[in-house]
């Protein structure tokens, strides 16, 4: 059992020790055999319910950049994650033939400047000012689109999905579920690169003790400022091409509240202290939606995954992976 | 000309009665968060509960929605003494980050909106009461009693508050918990137990306040979100630890959404808040009336 | 004008109490600077106000000759100046080796010339770990250090920002007659390597021992300037704090 233990340490310590671009070789390895995982299994059914997991761990990791690791909550997650969404929205209307990347990165843009806005306005003060900001911007965006009839403010906007798949053949839905992988990469090799760099160091810092970090030379609101812009960004990223993923967008679903409580609750349920959590997060917890779902209702399994949120945040703070964590040093 | 001025001074009115309203809905979180410092995000779901409490007094047993709501007093109090020991066992005692408080009131926020979704459904749900419709006529002022009830109801709360928390021992230990614990420490009173008790008084507002907005307005489980950003603003705006803050915050508030409504459209009144509370936190954060 | 520090006529107010009143001081480069006073008379405000993390509202602070005004605190850390907290503030996620390793990454390596990478940070961190006797818990998280050692690590923390001016706030309270002088000793070999050190103290032994001069604050006024033989037996020193 030990020697289990210890085995596992070693996998973890092997690839703890990957530089940058290894990893990034490794995360592009299993996106392309979970891919080709999805295609085998044939249904479209996988690849939605696929596709909505890896979103969540886009969503889930964006988030842990500023909550886990710089210890700043944002409850606006429906704002930046709408923000993206619209402005595919915008574009499908204005400019259709721009390829799917380009729309997720002038989302991720715009998400990321009204993050910036919003920290640049409140990361001076307490941080619970910064939540509750974020909070009310989750309202006022939703209330800005609704009044917006150019995205067709309460009657939603239609989106026609293109038939085939550009590049890779088959259906579209595989080709939105490449590039939301394509995009889980990124943010994943992000994240870790973060957490082993002198930012992360910052980050940690300011979560930990913000003063004391002050006190040692830690520019608290410019690295605030950039934490709040990147998860922003990638929040932003996350929801652009939910418009292509639901073929009508209308501001009820785009703003629900399940967006925040599952990216909120995943990486808190997983572990927050590095990359890997929001994915054990979103994958035990949507999983665990999915089966309830479908056996009880769908409206219970998100009051389960509120449940699950507090229990956790009162009994597990450090998440599953914390506990397992604990759980492997105690058996060495 | 005179047609602009008549709904300039109607605009204002409705926003002062209103302004009444937003104190009662604020004035729980002035206490769990102006005096105490806990973060209460779910204080506007509880404030639902309580609506849902007076529908059903209303609807079930016919009785009128504030009696329902000061009949479920007592409830919301134990239950606010209730959830201030698990946080204070879960949070506080353990002198954790605020990350994890605040993402615990969200997932009770959360639980409590689906949970009434799940019981009520979504749609609108009103009351019952002799003064739902009409106006109260004070020469050429046309006062709707939809509105004035919950204004005096407000008013009621705030200055009963003030007197309790100004008169009372345990409102002055209250008092005295808000701005320096070890000095209540060594006069051999238990602050957690006074903080507990402060805790239970704000839910128990928030029955109240639950009455005053079923009044009000139609509710539906998820407007609770739309009172956050103004319950926090108008706390803010009012000055942490100041009644009489709130209060003029409240009915600013209540004025500038009105006159908002009136001339560009009552879908803009949320941004308002928002606007406001920027503001507020960028100009002066310790508010009209703060510490 | 060779005072590394001064500060003139400093104000702080909370309210309506007057933490500080019109403090002057000044601090030469190399000195070895003990502040005394009675709990409450505005020690701590004064550390605050001088690196940043308070603002005060009258007078001013000039550091190498430039003004502070407006600067944060992380930047005045960088123009050379550190403090260590009076109750420690360790980053409690981090070991002790990761600790240090904030100031170097923020503080050292932001300044021009000296940067510190890879390895050459690791070494750095133990052997300023190994100068307060914590090297064999390097390691380790502070939760599971004692309260005296966690007065070292804060110490260790404020040295490896690598300052010109360090201001020790009752770094030595709690410790053992030879662990105070273990941190005398520290102190003052920082002291020879050109380190100007304000140290602010409890315990009279270290203060006289350490001090070239004494400054001693009451109510927020700074009462007594000057050689510390001299001061201990100014009358209202006694009387304000010393005691019969």
């Amino acid at each position: 059992m030990a020697y289990l233990a210890a085995k596992g340490a070693d996998k973890q310590a092997a690839v703890a020790g990957l530089g940058n671009v290894a990893f990034i070789l490794v995360l592009c390895v299993a996106a392309a055999a979970i891919f080709g995982a999805t295609r085998w299994i044939g249904n479209s059914y996988a690849f939605f319910a696929a596709y909505v997991v890896v979103q969540y761990i886009v969503l889930g990791t964006a988030w842990n950049i500023l909550g886990g690791y710089t210890g700043y909550v944002n409850f606006g997650i429906t704002a930046f994650f709408a923000i993206g969404a619209y402005s595919s929205v915008v574009l499908y209307k204005l400019t259709p033939w721009l390829p799917l990347p380009v729309m997720i990165a002038v989302g991720g843009a715009a998400a990321a400047l009204v993050g910036l806005g919003t920290g640049y306005l409140t990361l001076r003060l307490r941080g619970v000012f910064f939540s509750i900001a974020t909070l009310a911007l989750a309202v006022v965006v939703q209330t800005l689109i609704t009044n917006w009839d150019f995205v067709g403010g309460a009657r939603g906007a239609y989106v026609l999905r293109p038939k085939l798949a550009p590049l890779i053949g088959g259906e579209y839905i595989q080709y939105l579920y490449l590039v939301m992988l394509g995009l889980c990469v990124v943010v994943l090799a992000t994240a870790r690169a973060i957490e082993r760099s002198a930012l992360g160091y910052g980050f940690a810092a300011i979560r930990d003790d913000e003063a004391a970090a002050e006190a040692a030379g830690v520019p608290t609101l410019r690295l605030k400022l950039i934490a709040t812009t990147l998860s922003g960004a990638f929040m932003g990223m996350a929801g652009a091409p939910l418009p292509y993923y639901v073929a009508y967008l209308d501001p009820a679903s785009g703003f629900s509240l399940n967006y925040a409580v599952n990216a909120i609750a995943m990486p808190l349920i997983g572990g927050t202290a590095n990359w890997v959590g929001p994915i054990v997060g979103a994958v035990v917890v949507g999983g665990l939606q999915q089966y309830v779902s479908v056996t009880i209702s769908s409206a219970v399994n998100v009051l389960i995954t509120g449940l699950l949120l507090v229990l956790f945040v009162i009994l597990a703070p450090q998440g599953i992976v914390g506990v397992a964590q604990k759980w492997l040093r105690r058996r060495r | 000309m005179d047609v602009s001025l008549g709904l300039l001074t109607n605009a204002v009115i409705s926003g002062l009665l209103l302004g009444g309203f937003y104190a009662a809905v604020s004035i729980g979180v002035a206490i769990s968060f102006g005096m105490l410092d806990i973060v209460n995000i779910a204080h506007p779901a509880f404030i639902l509960l309580g609506s849902y409490v007076a529908f059903i007094g209303n609807s079930v047993f016919g009785i009128d929605p504030i009696l329902a709501a000061v009949i479920a007093l007592p409830a919301f109090y134990l239950l606010g003494m209730a959830a201030y020991q698990v946080y204070y066992v879960a949070f506080e005692r353990r002198d954790d980050q605020s990350l994890r408080g605040l993402s615990f009131f969200f997932g009770i926020l959360f639980i409590v909106e689906v949970g009434l979704i799940l019981i009520f459904g979504v749609d609108y749900t009103s009351v019952q009461a002799w003064y739902g419709g009409g106006n109260l006529s004070l020469g050429f002022i046309e006062l709707p009693w939809r509105l004035l009830v919950p204004f005096l109801l407000g008013m009621a709360m705030v200055a009963g508050l003030q007197v309790f928390l100004s008169r009372t021992f345990i409102g002055r230990a209250i008092q005295a918990v808000a701005q320096d614990q070890q000095a209540l420490r060594l006069m051999a009173a238990n602050p957690t137990r006074i903080k507990r008790i402060a805790f239970g008084l704000s839910f128990a507002t928030a029955a109240l306040a639950g009455a005053a907005m079923i009044i009000i307005q139609p509710v539906e489980p998820s407007i609770g979100r739309e009172y956050i950003g103004r319950i926090f603003a108008i706390c803010v705006l009012g000055g942490l630890g100041s009644f009489p803050g709130m209060v003029i915050a409240a009915v600013t508030l209540g004025i500038v959404e009105s006159l908002t409504s009136t001339f560009f459209g009552p879908s803009w009144a949320p941004a308002v808040a928002f606007g406001v509370l920027l503001l507020t936190l960028a100009v002066r954060p310790s508010g009209i009336l703060g510490r | 004008m060779s005072a590394l520090l001064q500060v003139s006529r400093l104000g702080k107010r909370f309210g309506g109490f007057v933490a500080l009143e019109a403090i002057d001081l000044e601090v030469e480069e190399g000195e070895r600077l003990g502040l005394i006073g009675p709990n409450g008379s505005g020690k701590s405000t004064l550390v605050n106000c001088i690196c940043g993390t308070l603002h005060n509202e009258t007078g001013s602070v000039q550091f190498a000759g430039d003004g502070l005004d407006g600067l944060t605190a992380h930047q005045r850390t960088r123009l050379g100046l550190a403090r260590s907290f009076q109750l420690p503030r360790p980053f409690g996620s981090l070991t002790l080796a990761e600790n240090l390793r904030i100031p170097i990454l923020y503080s050292v390596n932001a300044r021009v010339g000296r940067h510190l990478a890879g390895a050459a940070i690791e070494a750095r961190c133990l052997e300023l770990l190994d100068q307060v006797g914590l090297a064999d818990k390097a390691q380790r998280l502070p939760r599971d250090l004692t309260q005296i050692e966690m007065r070292k690590l804060e110490l260790a923390r404020a040295m490896a920002a690598e300052p010109k001016l360090l201001i020790a706030d009752e770094a030595m309270a709690g410790l053992s007659h030879a662990e105070v002088d273990e941190i005398i000793a520290l102190l003052i070999r920082l002291n020879g390597q050109g380190v100007t050190v304000i140290m602010i103290e409890h315990i009279m032994r270290a203060v006289m021992e350490f001090s070239q001069r004494l400054a001693v604050l009451v109510a927020g006024r700074k009462i007594a300037d000057g050689d510390p033989k001299v001061v201990v037996r100014d009358p209202e020193v006694v009387r304000a704090y010393l005691g019969e």
